[in-house]
């Protein structure tokens, strides 16, 4: 079995976007298999939303999960930990180990909560490249993650192209819709709504679980598809016959979702729910350069796989296509798949063996 | 395409000049991009829709995007003349659409290299005048309800619609099913497969 721990890295000071400067700050992260003398083989995973720095393997033989990929990463996987050095950081602003709005402010000594200062997927990267830094690696082999984790991607082939070889951005895109945003805003007032939100300092007392949990449900539901919703549960009842309980869970669709947004409010903080959805909607790769084609510029010399799967309609395929166009205007090597799926958006979570030939394939030339 | 029919590249290769910029269309398992790639040093990209062949290409290091050019109108996305060649081999006759296909590659390629099946071969024609039967042969393997081939031509056909749109032709050569090439005067009857290298 793949055992991994949680490592921290911290150092002073990260200036942000916002003109605010974060001090000091921790990343959480965990690595696989063994960077190499000359330190060419590392890869960087990038994590979605709620994901953390847990990417494989468990962290004791008597746990019973494994990390949020481990049916792509590990020893002899598509990304094998036995030929390739895998880090993965939990992002700032995230609640899984690194600073986040739930750590503590040095100037008050009680959590950030909303004083944490706005943060963006460039703060995100940023903050990552301290830590690549750090283990003196010059040049990451490849860049890969899904969803937000492909933002991230998309970031690094932008803000520090000398420092990537190849990178995979799956089921992402250069700026959210603006359905996604609208998502996103539903979840967020779902969390600020409830009672014990108490404008974000609930650190001493209860959290706004109800609001966190319908965040969640709601954000469960972007992530299946019409399709992996009735092949999963179609019209099934939870208990024996309907209408058991006056507006009780009835279906097996709202037993799944209750269950999916009651656990994440046992692994998760609201206020980082809040700040990580905020960046994810700011996002926009072009903006700051006069255009996706125009921002990609900076990205010569480094060989794309963009990835997307047909089903998901959070991440919709034309939006993987906008940058193969804008990455093929500037004559950057660049490989598209759009992978038959009817899984939606979570597909890219899902053990696919298309993904896995994919990857393996791509990384084998990288 | 069919396992069994190897399309001699040779020509295409030595058509395509070092360093050239080539987009292969119906690309297959990236074979003829590997070869340009290993003997020309072209910057290749090769579109295919089938999965299976993408990924095959994915694992030569090919750069490779997923269109269907049946139903994906992608291919407009890109600039007038972004290659040197567009390659269209063995593709045509299986489009829906093969003349909007192959203005489009005339607008996306300065040169492109276009290689079909001739109907008009000799086998073909006394295959439909002698059994009454669609031809099946080496180079058309299939009945006629399961081909992918849907849009059969001659050299002539081909010839003729060069003609009417105004395509000129720089260079073409024809081969029979052992790839011995046939002199153009006999090649609407003898040859199996024709390559042209065309431009507009």
């Amino acid at each position: 079995m793949l055992l991994s721990k949680i490592q921290e890295f911290k150092f002073d000071e990260l200036p942000l976007e916002s003109g605010e400067v974060l001090s000091p700050v921790t990343l959480a992260y965990e690595t696989y298999g063994k960077l190499n003398s000359d330190k060419s083989n590392a890869i960087l995973i990038c994590h979605a939303l709620s994901g953390d720095s847990h990417i494989a393997g468990k962290y004791s033989d008597s746990d019973k999960k494994t990390g949020w990929w481990d049916s792509v990463i590990g020893p002899e996987k598509a990304i094998d930990t036995d030929k390739y050095f895998v880090i993965c950081a939990n992002i700032i602003g995230g609640c899984r180990g690194s600073t986040g709005p739930s750590s503590i402010n040095p100037k008050t000594n009680k959590p950030y909560a909303l004083d944490f200062p706005m943060i963006t997927i460039t703060d995100m990267v940023n903050a990552q490249k301290k830590l690549i830094d750090h283990f003196g690696i010059p040049k990451l082999l490849s860049v890969i993650g899904g969803s937000m984790g492909g933002m991230l991607v998309l970031e690094w082939a932008v803000s520090y192209p000398e420092m990537v070889k190849s990178v995979i951005p799956v089921a992402t895109t250069s700026r959210l819709s603006a359905q996604g945003i609208a998502f996103n805003e539903v979840g967020r007032r779902a969390i600020m709504a409830d009672p014990n939100f108490k404008n974000g300092n609930y650190y001493d007392s209860s959290p706004p679980s109800d609001g966190l949990a319908i965040a969640r449900m709601i954000g469960h539901i972007t992530y299946l598809s019409d399709e992996a919703m009735h092949a999963k549960f179609g019209r099934q009842l939870k208990g024996e016959k309907k209408f058991q309980t006056k507006f009780g869970v009835d279906f097996q669709v709202e037993s799944y979702l209750q269950h999916q947004g009651l656990s994440f409010t046992q692994r998760f903080d609201a206020n980082s729910y809040l700040y990580i959805t905020k960046a994810i909607d700011i996002f926009d790769l072009g903006e700051s350069y006069g255009g996706l084609k125009e921002a990609f510029q900076r990205s010569r010399g480094i060989k794309f796989l963009v990835i997307s799967f047909t089903s998901d309609w959070l991440f919709p395929a034309y939006q993987s296509w906008d940058m193969v166009k804008a990455l093929k205007a500037n004559s950057i090597p660049v490989s598209y798949r759009n992978i038959e799926s009817s899984a939606g958006h979570d597909a890219f979570l899902l053990d696919d063996p298309q993904l896995k030939d994919i990857l393996e394939g791509f990384l084998a030339n990288a | 395409m069919p396992e069994n029919f190897k399309p001699d590249y040779n020509k295409i290769i030595d058509w395509v000049v070092a360093g050239s910029r080539v987009l292969d269309v119906g690309c297959g398992d990236g074979k003829l991009l590997n070869r340009l790639r290993s003997e020309k040093n072209i910057i290749g990209v090769g579109v295919d829709k089938d999965p299976a062949n993408l990924d095959n290409c994915i694992g030569k290091g090919l750069s490779v995007i997923q269109i269907d050019l049946d139903i994906e109108r992608r291919l407009k996305d890109f600039p007038d003349k972004t290659f040197d060649y567009v390659v269209l081999n063995d593709t045509l006759q299986a489009l829906e659409h093969p003349l909007d296909v192959l203005l489009e590659m005339l607008r996306l390629g300065k040169k492109v290299i276009v290689g079909f099946p001739n109907f008009a071969h000799i086998v073909s024609r006394s295959y439909l005048f002698f059994k009454g039967k669609m031809p099946m042969s080496k180079t058309l393997p299939y009945e006629w309800y399961d081909t992918p081939n849907i849009h059969f031509m001659t050299i002539k056909d081909f010839n003729n619609l060069c003609k009417k749109r105004g395509i000129r032709i720089i260079k073409k050569t024809y081969f029979t099913e052992t790839f011995k090439e046939v002199p153009s005067i006999f090649a609407n009857l003898f040859a199996s497969e024709a390559v042209y290298l065309i431009e507009k």
